[in-house]
C-alpha cells in the first residue's frame, strides 16, 4: 500500500519521493500561517489546562496540609491529655496513699520531739553544790596539830567526815550522770525515728515534685499543641512516623504467631469439624482455626479496651464501672477457655502426628520403635504454646492501636507528597507543551525553508525595489523645490 | 425493573448454592492374578501402601484382581472411603492393610485368562459412584489381554476423567523376540482410554511414584 502511494508520480522511488517532498513542502509552505498558530494554541492549551491543574493540586495540598496538621494536633493533643491524666492520678494516687498519712505523721513527729525535748530537760547538767557547812568544817579541819591527841582526833575526824562527804557527793553526782547518759541513749532511737519519718515526708515531696515537673513539661507541649505551634506539629508528625514502623513491625511479628498459632490447630481442627469439607478453596477445618484465633484477637481487643489500656471503642470506654468489669471478667474468661481449648488442640496435634507416624511406618514395613524417652518434651512445649498464643496475640490491640493511629499521619504525609509529586508533573508538561510548540513551530520553518528562503528574496528584491523608487521619488521632489 | 433485580439476586443465589467441585480422591487398583504375576504380589502390596500413605481423609480406595471374569463385584478384595476425622481414617488405613495382606498371603493358583477390559469397566462404575474430583485407575498388570471364550469386550468404553496409569508392565517372551509387540500393546491401551475420554500413563519404574497421585 505504502510503496503504491509512494511510486504514484513515477517508477523509480527516487523521483516518486522527491515530487511527494515538493508537494508536501509546497503544501506545508502554503499552510503555514494557520498551522503555526494550531500549533501555538495547541501549545498553550496544553500549558493553560496543566497550570489550572496544578493550581487545583496547590489547593488540594494546602488543605491536605491543613488537614495533617489538624490531626497530627489532634492526636498529639489527645495523648497530651492523656499523659496529664496519666500524671494527675498518680499525684492522686501519692497524695491518697502517703499524705493522707501526713497528720497521724504530723502527730507522730510531734510527740517524738515533745519527748526528746522532755529528756533534754531531764538530761541537763545539774553539778552537786557542797554542803554551806563543809567550808567551815574544813577551815577547822584544816587548823594545825597542836600536840593534844583529843584535839588530833576530834580534827581527824571532822577530816575523815568531810572525806566521806566528797565521796558521797561524787557518788551521787556520778549516779546522777549514769541516769542523764541513759536519758540520752534512750533519745537516739527517738532521733533515727524522727529521722526516717522526715526522709518518708521528702520521699513524698520530692516524688511530687517530678511529677510536677512532668505535668508542667506536658502542660508545655499541650499549649504548643493549642498555640498550633510548628515545632510541635514536626515533633508530632515524626513520632507518628516512629509509631507507624514500631507498629508495623509489631504487627509483622503477630502475624508471624498467628500463622503458627493456626499450624497448632489446624490439623486436629479437622477431628472437630471434619477434613473434608471445603467453604470456597478453603477447608472448613482450616477456617474453623483462623476463626478461634480471629475471636481469640477479637477478645483481646475488647479485654484491653475495657481495661482502658486502648480507646479503639468508644462504647466501651465511656461505660460505667462496673459493666467494664463485667465485660472485664466475660472477655478475660474467654480468652482463657480459647486457650486452654488450643493447648488441648495442640495437644491433640502432637497425638495425631505420633499416629500418622506410626502408621507411616508400618506401612513403609519398618519395625515400629518404642516410644522415645523425652518425646514428652515437645508435647508439654506444643501444650504451652497453644495456651500462651491466645494471650500473645490478645496484647495485637495495642499495637493495632498506634498502626491505626499512626497511619492516618502516614497516609496524609503520602498523599501530600504525591499530590505535590503530580502537582510538578503537571507544570513540567505545562511547560514543555509551549517550549515543544514553538520547537514544533522553528521545525515546520525548518520544513519549509525552501519556499521562505524565495519568499524572502522577493519580498526583500520588492522592498529594495520600492526603497530606490522612494529616493527617487525625495530626489525629484527636491530638484522640485530647488528649482 | 423490580423483575431484573430479583432475576438477578435469584440467579446469583442459585449460582452460589452450585455444588463445588469434589476435592476427593479416588483409586481403582486392578491387580493381574494371571499366570507369573501372583509372583509379583510383593511390589503390589507396596504399591497399596504408598497409597495408603498418600490418600487421606474423605478419599476412597478399591483394590480388586483381574482373572478371567473381572467385570463382577466379587473380584473387589477391599474398598474403602476413608473418615472425615484423620484419627479414624488412620483406623481404617490399618484395617484395610489387614485385609490385602490376608489376601496375598492366601493367594496361590493363578486365573487361566486376563479380562482387563471387564476390570476397568467396573473400576470405572466404582469410581463414579464414589463422586471423587481427581479418578485413578492402576492396573498392575502386562497388559495382555486374554478372554474366555465367549466374553465380548471389543467395544467403545467410557472413562471420563479418569486418569488410567499402568504399573509395572513387564515385558513378555515373545516382547524379547519382537519389541513391537509390547509397544503395539500399550500403543492399543492407550487408543483405547484416550478414546473413552481418560488419560493414560505408564510408570514401570515403581520408585518413580511419588508423582502418581497429586498431594493435596
Amino acid at each position: 500500500m505504502f510503496n503504491e502511494i509512494l511510486t504514484i508520480w513515477s517508477d523509480q522511488a527516487g523521483l516518486s519521493a522527491a515530487i511527494w517532498l515538493f508537494i508536501l513542502v509546497f503544501v506545508a509552505y502554503l499552510a503555514r500561517n494557520p498551522a503555526h498558530s494550531l500549533i501555538l494554541s495547541t501549545g498553550h492549551a496544553i500549558h493553560a489546562a496543566c497550570r489550572l491543574f496544578a493550581r487545583s493540586l496547590r489547593h488540594l495540598e494546602t488543605s491536605l496540609q491543613r488537614r495533617n496538621r489538624e490531626v497530627v494536633l489532634a492526636l498529639g493533643e489527645d495523648a497530651c491529655e492523656r499523659a496529664i491524666e496519666r500524671e494527675f492520678h498518680r499525684v492522686n494516687a501519692v497524695v491518697t496513699r502517703d499524705l493522707s498519712a501526713y497528720p497521724a505523721l504530723h502527730r507522730q513527729i510531734s510527740d517524738t520531739i515533745d519527748r526528746i525535748e522532755e529528756d533534754y530537760q531531764a538530761a541537763s547538767d545539774v553539778p552537786p553544790l557542797p554542803p554551806e557547812w563543809l567550808q567551815a568544817v574544813d577551815s577547822i579541819a584544816s587548823i594545825p596539830r597542836s600536840g593534844d591527841a583529843t584535839v588530833c582526833s576530834i580534827l581527824d575526824n571532822i577530816g575523815s567526815t568531810l572525806e566521806n562527804a566528797h565521796r558521797e557527793t561524787e557518788k551521787a553526782y556520778r549516779k546522777t550522770t549514769l541516769g542523764r547518759h541513759k536519758l540520752l541513749g534512750a533519745m537516739q532511737p527517738q532521733w533515727r525515728k524522727l529521722g526516717h519519718s522526715l526522709a518518708r515526708v521528702k520521699e513524698t515531696i520530692d516524688g511530687l515534685d517530678e511529677r510536677s515537673l512532668e505535668i508542667d513539661r506536658q502542660m508545655a507541649a499541650y499549649e504548643a499543641i493549642r498555640n498550633n505551634d510548628d515545632t510541635i506539629t514536626r515533633t508530632l508528625s515524626s513520632s507518628s512516623l516512629t509509631q507507624f514502623f514500631i507498629s508495623s513491625l509489631v504487627l509483622v511479628i503477630a502475624v508471624f504467631g498467628g500463622l503458627i498459632n493456626f499450624q497448632l490447630i489446624a490439623m486436629p481442627m479437622s477431628e472437630m469439624v471434619g477434613g473434608t469439607s471445603y467453604i470456597g478453596p478453603m477447608r472448613t477445618s482450616d477456617i474453623a482455626a483462623l476463626v478461634i484465633i480471629m475471636v481469640e484477637i477479637a477478645m483481646g481487643l475488647f479485654l484491653l479496651e475495657s481495661l482502658r489500656i486502648t480507646h479503639l471503642f468508644p462504647v466501651i470506654g465511656s461505660m460505667d464501672d462496673s459493666m467494664r468489669k463485667r465485660m472485664i471478667v466475660i472477655t478475660f474468661s474467654i480468652l482463657a477457655i480459647l486457650a486452654t481449648v488450643e493447648a488441648s488442640l495442640a495437644y491433640m496435634r502432637d497425638l495425631l502426628a505420633l499416629d500418622r507416624e506410626a502408621l507411616t511406618q508400618s506401612l513403609a514395613g519398618n519395625v515400629i520403635v518404642a516410644e522415645a524417652e523425652f518425646r514428652w518434651i515437645p508435647s508439654l512445649g506444643q501444650m504451652i504454646m497453644g495456651f500462651i498464643l491466645p494471650f500473645a496475640l490478645a496484647f495485637v490491640a495495642i499495637p493495632l492501636e498506634s498502626f491505626i493511629h499512626s497511619l492516618r499521619t502516614v497516609i496524609g504525609i503520602v498523599a501530600l507528597a504525591l499530590i505535590h509529586s503530580l502537582a510538578f508533573l503537571a507544570r513540567l508538561l505545562g511547560g514543555s507543551a509551549r517550549q515543544a510548540s514553538r520547537m514544533l513551530v522553528s521545525m515546520y520553518d525548518l520544513l519549509i525553508m525552501l519556499p521562505l528562503g524565495i519568499e524572502r528574496l522577493i519580498s526583500g528584491s520588492i522592498k529594495s525595489k520600492q526603497r530606490i523608487g522612494d529616493s527617487d521619488d525625495a530626489v525629484e521632489y527636491l530638484m522640485e523645490e530647488k528649482s | 425493573m423490580k423483575k431484573f433485580i430479583l432475576i438477578a439476586a435469584l440467579s446469583l443465589t442459585l449460582a452460589a448454592c452450585d455444588e463445588p467441585q469434589s476435592k476427593a480422591r479416588a483409586v481403582y487398583l486392578l491387580l493381574d492374578t494371571s499366570g507369573t504375576y501372583t509372583r509379583e504380589m510383593d511390589k503390589a502390596q507396596s504399591i497399596i501402601n504408598y497409597l495408603l500413605a498418600t490418600l487421606d481423609s474423605g478419599d476412597s480406595i478399591a483394590i480388586a484382581r483381574i482373572d478371567s471374569g473381572s467385570f463382577s463385584e466379587k473380584d473387589i478384595i477391599a474398598r474403602m472411603t476413608f473418615d472425615d476425622r484423620p484419627s479414624t481414617s488412620n483406623q481404617q488405613k490399618r484395617q484395610f492393610k489387614a485385609q490385602i495382606d490376608t489376601f496375598v498371603d492366601g493367594l496361590r493358583g493363578g486365573s487361566r485368562h486376563t479380562d482387563i477390559t471387564g476390570g476397568m469397566l467396573q473400576a470405572s462404575e466404582y469410581l463414579r459412584e464414589t463422586g471423587a474430583g481427581e479418578k485413578y485407575v492402576l492396573i498392575f498388570s502386562d497388559l495382555e489381554e486374554d478372554l474366555q471364550k465367549g466374553h465380548i469386550r471389543d467395544f467403545p468404553i467410557s472413562l471420563p476423567d479418569i486418569h488410567v496409569v499402568a504399573l509395572n508392565v513387564t515385558k513378555l517372551r515373545s516382547d524379547n523376540i519382537d519389541p513391537r509387540d509390547y509397544m503395539e500393546r500399550l500403543d492399543l491401551w492407550k487408543r483405547r482410554v484416550d478414546e473413552a475420554g481418560g488419560s493414560w500413563g505408564v510408570i514401570n519404574d515403581l520408585e518413580r511414584m511419588d508423582h502418581l497421585i497429586a498431594q493435596r
